[in-house]
C-alpha cells in the first residue's frame, strides 16, 4: 500500500458550541479518486477547508502529503488544486489572464505559467474564450475555469467542493467527462457531494457523512451490496393511502421504506415483488423498478434523503 | 515515514505560514486589474484637491493675502494650503483602493479568499494591496506636485523632499485604511470612514492654523494622521524645515507597521481559520 497522501484520525471542528465535524477518520491513497457524500450541513465543506488548509482543526489528527497543516499551510497549499463551492474568479480580469495571474500567486515563472495556461485553456474547451470576460461565460463554462485554474500549480491533490451543483444536466456531463480525465491520468481527485449520481460516477472510494460523522465507508457498488438490495420498487397508493397499504405490504420484500409520497421495497427482484402486491389485491397508481443507489444507502444509513 | 518534502526555502518557519515573498503577484494582478477598469474612475480622485487649490487658493487667496506657518513664515494664501491639498491627494489615491475597493474585494468577489486559498501568505496579499494604494496615492501626488510647480507654489528647492514624503503619508493611509476596513461588515459602517476623513480634511491645518482653535481642539487635531502629513508637505514645500519634521515622519513610520501588522492578522483571522 503507497503512502497516503490524506490521513486524518478523529479530526474535528468546532464552532463555538457547534460541531461541525465530530471525530472523523479517513486515508486518501495517491491516484485515488475519494468522495465525501452527505446532505448540506453534514461537515463536507468543513472538512475540505481543513484538508485545503484554509480551516484549522480543533481535534484530531491531520497529515496532508505527510505534512502538518497547522505548521507547514503554504507548503501543503502549494501542491493543493482548490475549486470551491462558490466560483471565486477573479471578475476583473479576462479569461486567460485569470489563469496567469493564479499561477503567479504560486511563484512560478510567466513562461511555465503562459504554456500551462494554454493547455488548460484547451483542456476546459475554452480556448476559443481567452480574451472574454468571466461575467460573460455560463455557469458551466465559469466551473471549467474554475478546474482549470486550480490546475496551473499541477497539483498532487485536486480538492473540489460541490463540483456540479447549480449546472444544467449537459453541463454536468462536460464536466463529469474532464474529471473523469484527470482522472484516468493520475491525479488524486478529492470532491465532496450531494448527488449520488456524481458520486457513482467519480469516486473509486467514499464515506458517507451525516452530522459530522462517517456513517459508512467503501466503494459504491460494495456501499450498495451492503446496505441495499439489488432493486428497488417503488410503488405510490397517493398521499393519503400511502401509510394504509404499508401496512398491508408488510413481509414483501427483504425491507421496506415508508416514505411521504412512496413506499420502497427493497428486493432482489423488484417485478416479482410487484407482481406479488398485486396478488394482495392493491393497485398502485404507479410503480418503478430500479436498480439500487447510493441514495438508498444513505437512506437506511440515516432515515433521511440526501436531497431535502 | 517518509515525509514529503517542502519546497525549499530561506524563510524562517513561522514567518513561511504569513509571508511567501510574494507580495509582487498581488501587486501584478491589481495592476492588470486596474487596466481593465474604467480610467476616468481611477483619475477623477485626482481632480479634487486641484479644484479646491483653484478655487480656494487663487479665488479666495486673493482676499486673504498671506498667513504665517508653523514656524512664523508669511507665504502666500495659495502656497499655504497647495502642501496641505498634496497632502489630501497622497491620502484620497491611497484610501480609495485601500477602503471601498478593499471592502468589495474582502466581502463580495472573495478576491482575497482566493489568494489565501494558493501559497501566498496574509502578509503577501497585505502588503501587495497596500502598495497598490500607495501606487495610487503617489500618482496622485506627483500629478498635484506639477500643479503645483506650474503655478509657482513650491517655495523652495527641498519641495523634492515632498515626493519621498508623499510616499510616507500614502503608504500610512493606505495600510491603516486596509487594516481598518478589514473589520468592516456592512456599507453603513463603511460610511463612518466618510464620517471621519471629511472634517479631518476640513480641520488639519488644511487652509488655516490650527491656532485658531482653543488647545484641546488642536490636541485632538494633532492626535489625527492628517496634521502630520499636512506639516510635513508644508515644511518641504516651504523650505522651513525644524526638528518637527522627525516626528512626522516618526508618525507615519508607527501608523505603516500597525497597518501591515492588523491587516495581516485580519486575514488570517478571516480566511485561514
Amino acid at each position: 500500500m503507497p503512502e497516503p497522501v490524506i490521513t486524518a484520525r478523529q479530526l474535528s471542528k468546532q464552532y463555538g458550541d457547534f460541531t461541525a465535524v465530530d471525530g472523523i477518520d479517513f486515508d486518501v491513497a495517491p491516484g485515488e479518486s475519494f468522495g465525501l457524500l452527505g446532505p448540506n450541513g453534514a461537515g463536507k465543506s468543513t472538512t475540505m477547508r481543513m484538508v485545503g488548509a484554509v480551516s484549522t482543526r480543533t481535534g484530531g489528527e491531520l497529515r496532508i502529503l505527510g505534512l502538518d497543516p497547522d505548521k507547514h499551510g503554504p507548503d501543503i497549499r502549494s501542491q493543493l488544486g482548490v475549486v470551491p463551492q462558490q466560483d471565486n474568479l477573479d471578475q476583473e480580469l479576462r479569461v486567460r489572464d485569470n489563469l496567469l495571474v493564479y499561477g503567479r500567486y504560486f511563484g512560478l515563472p510567466r513562461g511555465v505559467i503562459a504554456e500551462r495556461a494554454d493547455a488548460l485553456l484547451e483542456f476546459a474547451q475554452l480556448a476559443d474564450r481567452a480574451k472574454a470576460k468571466v461575467d460573460d461565460l455560463s455557469g458551466g463554462m465559469k466551473r471549467r475555469l474554475t478546474i482549470a485554474r486550480a490546475l496551473i500549480n499541477e497539483p498532487r491533490i485536486l480538492l473540489l467542493d460541490e463540483p456540479t451543483t447549480g449546472l444544467d444536466p449537459q453541463a454536468r456531463h462536460i464536466l463529469w467527462d474532464r474529471l473523469f480525465r484527470l482522472k484516468e491520468q493520475g491525479t488524486t481527485l478529492v470532491l465532496t457531494t450531494h448527488y449520488m449520481d456524481e458520486a457513482e460516477q467519480l469516486c473509486d472510494r467514499l464515506v458517507v457523512v451525516d452530522k459530522g460523522r462517517i456513517m459508512a465507508e467503501g466503494s459504491p457498488a460494495a456501499l450498495i451490496r451492503e446496505y441495499s438490495s439489488r432493486e428497488v420498487l417503488e410503488v405510490r397508493f397517493g398521499s393519503d393511502k400511502n401509510a394504509e397499504a404499508a401496512e398491508r405490504l408488510q413481509g414483501i420484500g427483504d425491507r421496506l421504506e415508508v416514505l411521504p409520497d412512496r413506499i420502497l421495497v427493497y428486493s432482489e427482484n423488484g417485478e416479482a415483488e410487484l407482481e406479488r402486491i398485486t396478488q394482495l389485491g392493491l393497485e398502485p397508481i404507479t410503480s418503478l423498478v430500479r436498480r439500487s443507489s447510493l441514495e438508498d444507502v444513505f437512506l437506511r444509513l440515516t432515515g433521511r434523503s440526501l436531497i431535502e | 515515514m517518509t515525509a514529503t518534502q517542502a519546497p525549499g526555502t530561506g524563510i524562517r518557519r513561522p514567518a513561511r505560514a504569513l509571508y511567501a515573498g510574494n507580495a509582487r503577484a498581488v501587486v501584478a494582478r491589481g495592476l492588470l486589474a486596474t487596466r481593465s477598469s474604467n480610467l476616468l474612475v481611477v483619475v477623477s480622485g485626482f481632480f479634487e484637491p486641484v479644484f479646491y487649490l483653484l478655487s480656494l487658493g487663487i479665488g479666495f487667496g486673493a482676499l486673504v493675502g498671506t498667513v504665517a506657518t508653523s514656524t512664523g513664515q508669511e507665504v502666500p494664501y495659495a502656497a499655504y494650503i497647495a502642501p496641505a491639498l498634496l497632502a489630501v491627494s497622497a491620502m484620497n489615491g491611497a484610501i480609495y483602493d485601500s477602503t471601498w475597493n478593499a471592502f468589495f474585494k474582502l466581502n463580495y468577489s472573495k478576491l482575497y479568499q482566493g489568494m489565501l486559498t494558493t501559497s501566498l501568505g496574509p502578509l503577501d496579499v497585505a502588503l501587495g494591496e497596500i502598495l497598490l494604494a500607495l501606487l495610487r496615492g503617489a500618482m496622485y501626488a506627483v500629478g498635484f506636485m506639477v500643479v503645483m510647480q506650474v503655478l509657482g507654489l513650491n517655495l523652495s528647492w527641498t519641495a523634492l523632499l515632498a515626493l519621498p514624503a508623499v510616499l510616507l503619508i500614502a503608504f500610512g493611509f493606505a495600510s491603516l485604511g486596509l487594516g481598518i476596513t478589514s473589520f468592516m461588515k456592512t456599507f453603513q459602517q463603511m460610511d463612518w470612514i466618510s464620517f471621519v476623513m471629511l472634517p479631518m480634511f476640513l480641520f488639519s491645518a488644511t487652509f488655516y492654523p490650527i491656532t485658531v482653535y482653543p488647545e484641546p481642539i488642536q490636541w485632538l487635531i494633532q492626535a489625527l494622521p492628517l496634521w502630520h502629513g499636512v506639516e510635513l508637505i508644508r515644511a518641504m514645500t516651504t523650505g522651513a524645515i525644524s526638528g518637527m519634521v522627525l516626528v512626522h515622519i516618526g508618525y507615519y513610520l508607527v501608523m505603516i507597521v500597525v497597518g501591515v501588522v492588523l491587516t495581516t492578522r485580519r486575514l488570517r483571522a478571516l480566511f485561514l481559520a
